[in-house]
């Protein structure tokens, strides 16, 4: 699908990092395979540490803390949120969204429309698609995006293919109607034939969770997880990167004159380290714009990885100067997709701690 | 480059014989994460740099197709 937004702009990001961290040299111990093999892996994907909640911690905690910190320090004003997007994989209750929950605890009011989207690494777009869309609504001029997962939950903590990379966080952005002749274009494409690429395959209505569930195994690799534990197979997920990503990149830019050169920065979802550069490298384009580092700073929080790249590497410099930047997103679904946009001139673009 | 390929091999994963002609992917000698960090120790050694859509398992299945992949990655 094409996309295309015009007289809408993003005017603050807010990144919500869990405090709780853990360092890959820490969970080495855990994983079946030696240090040295372990110690090669970590310099190559990039693992260094990754932050995530403790037990008990939900997605709605992160989202409300999120949106409290810009509410105590005055860069939002409740009465001026037209309607929530909530975009997250790992809700609170299967019944009700996240978002409704997240209303109520902040204590809107009934004409703010909240609304939930489960999407994992191609969610930061699809939260912008829904947000941009309820702009168009002629009394609808502020829409909060909130991107948040707290996946470490459902993780084993003795699979080397996905613990060491997990994180958890929130996002909050805050999406406005402009007056000012602004475009924002991007496409994006779904191949659900994979959708067993990434995946829970027990909790849900098909497959409900039972201690049978629970009960880890051993994989050909040697990580051990359960069914109600995410999968992720991992050189799939590679390969759908590297041969789907490319020519969509090149569509879009075809579609809108522009050349990759113009683009000031490439902030894309990060899985990890060797992925994020070996698209770089695919694509044609230096590693100075296309920056590879929250995996192994922070950790894979899903959705929520393209606002924290947006407010790590670029953060300050978005309140004075504007960039034209290219978004992208790819995983669960299996979904990819992009978004070329200006960004920049914000009210606000910032980290804190939960 | 078969010979410096193997001592790459046995570096990585001394348990194993990549002299042996079997597959080494089918054999478990090598899983995806191996395949990974294999990709970065031969593009050190070679000063290569190796395209992401060609790091599959059968590039990886013995020491000639890596060996060609190499050669086809621009490796002397």
């Amino acid at each position: 699908m094409q996309l295309a937004y015009r007289n809408k702009r993003i005017t603050g990001v807010l990144t919500v990092i869990p405090k709780n961290c853990k360092t890959f040299d820490e969970e080495m111990k855990n994983y079946q395979a030696d240090k040295k093999r372990s110690r090669r892996l970590k310099l190559v994907m990039g693992y260094d540490r990754h932050h995530f909640v403790e037990p008990g911690v939900c997605a709605s905690d992160l989202a409300v803390f999120g949106v409290e910190t810009l509410l105590h320090e005055g860069k939002l004003r409740k009465e001026e949120i037209d309607a929530i997007v909530t975009v997250t994989q790992s809700p609170d209750y299967f019944m009700p969204t996240t978002g409704a929950v997240i209303h109520g605890r902040l204590g809107l009011d009934s004409h703010v429309y909240c609304v939930d989207i489960s999407q994992g690494c191609t969610g930061y777009l699809t939260g912008l698609m829904e947000a941009f869309s309820l702009l168009d609504q002629p009394q609808t001029r502020k829409v909060l995006l909130i991107n948040v997962d707290v996946l470490s939950h459902k993780v084993s903590k003795e699979d080397r293919n996905s613990y060491p990379l997990i994180g958890d966080a929130a996002s909050v952005t805050v999406v406005e109607r402009t007056e000012e002749e602004t475009r924002i274009d991007g496409e994006i494409r779904m191949d659900g034939s994979r959708h067993d690429a990434l995946m829970i395959p027990a909790g849900g209505f098909r497959q409900p969770s039972t201690p049978e569930t629970a009960v880890l195994h051993e994989d050909s690799e040697g990580n051990r997880r359960s069914l109600d534990n995410l999968v992720m197979k991992g050189a799939d997920v590679f390969n759908f990167v590297q041969t789907e990503m490319p020519p969509l990149l090149a569509s879009l830019f075809a579609r809108l004159g522009v050349k990759k050169e113009e683009i000031d920065w490439f902030l894309f979802h990060q899985p990890n380290k060797f992925m994020v550069e070996k698209l770089a490298q695919a694509i044609d384009v230096p590693l100075e714009k296309m920056p590879s580092n929250i995996v192994t700073y922070f950790g894979n929080a899903s959705g929520v990885t393209i606002p924290t790249n947006i407010c790590y590497n670029v953060g300050e410099k978005l309140l004075g100067h504007t960039y034209k930047v290219c978004l992208a997103g790819f995983g669960v679904g299996l979904t990819w997709g992009a978004m070329v946009l200006e960004l920049g001139q914000l009210d606000f673009c910032e980290m804190v701690e939960f | 480059m078969e010979q410096k390929i193997r001592e790459i091999l046995a570096d990585l994963r001394p348990e194993f014989d990549f002299t042996e002609d079997v597959d080494f992917i089918e054999e478990g000698y090598l899983d995806s994460f191996d395949i990974v960090q294999l990709v970065a120790m031969l593009e050190k050694e070679y000063e290569v740099k190796i395209k992401g859509i060609d790091i599959v398992p059968e590039n990886f299945s013995s020491v000639a197709a890596m060996a060609e992949l190499l050669k086809k990655s621009g490796a002397k």
